[in-house]
């Protein structure tokens, strides 16, 4: 018989005594860049991804598949996986904001499907998901640390998820959007792009503030086996690449694109970014797409693409200026 | 010329400026305060700022209040030179937005740019830059 145990000293969260101004910060960030799926007029995309050729639309759906995996254990394994080491309480409150924003990522990839692929279709992108080595042994890497017992190694497993997996997916709807295509789509997964942004951020600062405080033999072996797993995971990108934009022949492009965000990835734990420039020289339309109002002047409300919610205007009041 | 840099608990920013003073340069570089209401310090000299970007995508809060405080003297926005910010091109055309808000407020020139800890070239360019202002 189980017995309830005594309900003593059990703690409330008291926002009113924050420890550490960072979680307060990326609450704040968090919440505010809230966003929905339902927001973003996807069915304007129809006329374009009927332009696509079936190859294009083959590679285009795997993507998002591997994107839902990827956020679903984001969502239910890495970021719960975080809260017992939490050094804070909002820390905790943090990662629970994380783990639902993550599944609100993983469901706007269902939406996409829905508006432009068939129930059969969907059905054949979700088995393809299962069937992919090289998608599965990415799952198998992130998840053998996630459910390990060392919490540093969770926390560099989970930023190298959040600044550095999701790359070789998002590649392709940043693609699109440099040719003028599935331009909504490529709105919604700028959304993801900043969630990423700080949830790489955040629980990359959390991984250096325990690092720091580690002995120097227990430092050199986080970053020993932060550039291992790298290494490992890179490799396999390297793979995972191959199968998807071999047939479209932009594997080497998306690659640049991979070495430059595990570059961040590293930065966000702290450590010296590994690939050289020459090895990271992203394709400027690509990079142009990241920032679609600087080219495009698409307006939210008639659905033609470009961003939503992201700010345009430079210059606004704050009550922080003074002149 | 002098540094006037703004770096949160992160430290990002902060490693940033003990890298540039690496290979026997000397940098002088001066950290503003980071508490949320702590006092502005008073600048005597020409300097260039360096600022992270903050608030993802949303110009109201890009500033780091601190370094928005600090530029409310009008003693120390006579001293700016120029402004170099950092970013992360995950936030779209929001990237290094306070290094473009603080140019485009103070008339001074956004002289440079980079994402989030800076890689090699970016540490060497910019003390370059420091070193020849």
């Amino acid at each position: 018989m189980t017995t309830t145990p005594a309900l003593r000293g059990v703690p409330a969260i008291n926002w009113n005594r924050v420890t550490d101004d960072i979680d307060a910060d990326v609450w704040d960030r968090l919440t505010s860049n809230f966003w929905l799926p339902e927001k973003v007029p996807l069915s304007n995309d129809l006329s374009s991804w009927r332009t696509l050729t079936a190859d294009e639309q083959t590679m285009t759906t795997r993507v998002f598949a591997g994107l839902t995996m990827l956020d679903t254990i984001q969502s239910t394994v890495g970021a719960i996986s975080l809260m017992p080491d939490a050094r804070t309480p909002h820390e905790e409150a943090v990662y629970t904001n994380i783990a639902f924003m993550e599944s609100v990522h993983a469901k706007s990839y269902s939406s996409i499907f829905s508006t432009l692929l068939s129930t059969d279709e969907i059905d054949d992108a979700f088995r393809w998901s299962e069937e992919n080595e090289n998608l599965q042994r990415k799952a198998k890497i992130v998840l053998d640390n996630y459910w390990g017992d060392d919490p540093e190694k969770r926390k560099v497993a989970s930023t190298m998820l959040e600044s550095f997996l999701f790359y070789s997916g998002f590649y392709a709807p940043m693609y699109w959007s440099s040719r003028a295509k599935l331009t909504n789509t490529a709105d919604l997964i700028r959304l993801i792009i900043r969630d990423e942004a700080v949830h790489g951020y955040y629980i990359g600062y959390k991984f250096q503030l325990a690092a720091a405080e580690a002995s120097p033999e227990r430092q050199a072996e986080l970053k020993d086996f932060t550039f291992t797993l790298l290494q490992e995971l890179y490799d396999n990108e390297d793979a995972y690449t191959e199968d998807l934009y071999d047939p479209l022949g932009l594997t080497e492009d998306v690659k640049m694109f991979l070495r430059y965000n595990s570059n961040k990835a590293l930065m966000n734990l702290g450590y010296e970014a590994l690939f050289p420039k020459e090895a990271t020289a992203v394709n400027p339309a690509i990079l142009a797409a990241l920032s679609p109002s600087a080219d495009e002047n698409h307006d939210f409300f008639s659905g033609s693409g470009s961003s939503y919610v992201m700010g345009k205007a430079v210059d606004t009041q704050d009550e922080d200026w003074e002149f | 010329m002098k540094l006037v840099y703004f770096s949160a608990a992160s430290e990002n920013t902060h490693r940033f400026v003990l890298k540039l003073q690496t290979n026997g340069t000397r940098v002088d570089a001066i950290r503003l305060p980071m508490g949320r209401n702590a006092p502005a310090p008073l600048i005597t000299d020409p300097y260039i700022l360096l600022v992270p970007t903050y608030g993802c995508g949303n110009p109201r809060t890009a500033v780091p209040r601190p370094v928005a405080r600090f530029l409310n003297i009008e003693a120390n926005r006579a001293l700016l030179r120029g402004v170099i910010s950092s970013g992360n091109t995950n936030f779209g055309s929001s990237y290094c937005m306070a290094g473009r808000m603080i140019a485009d407020k103070c008339a001074v020139p956004h002289l440079d740019s980079f994402e989030l800890l800076g890689t090699q070239e970016d540490v060497s360019r910019i003390r370059e830059r420091l070193l020849t202002a």
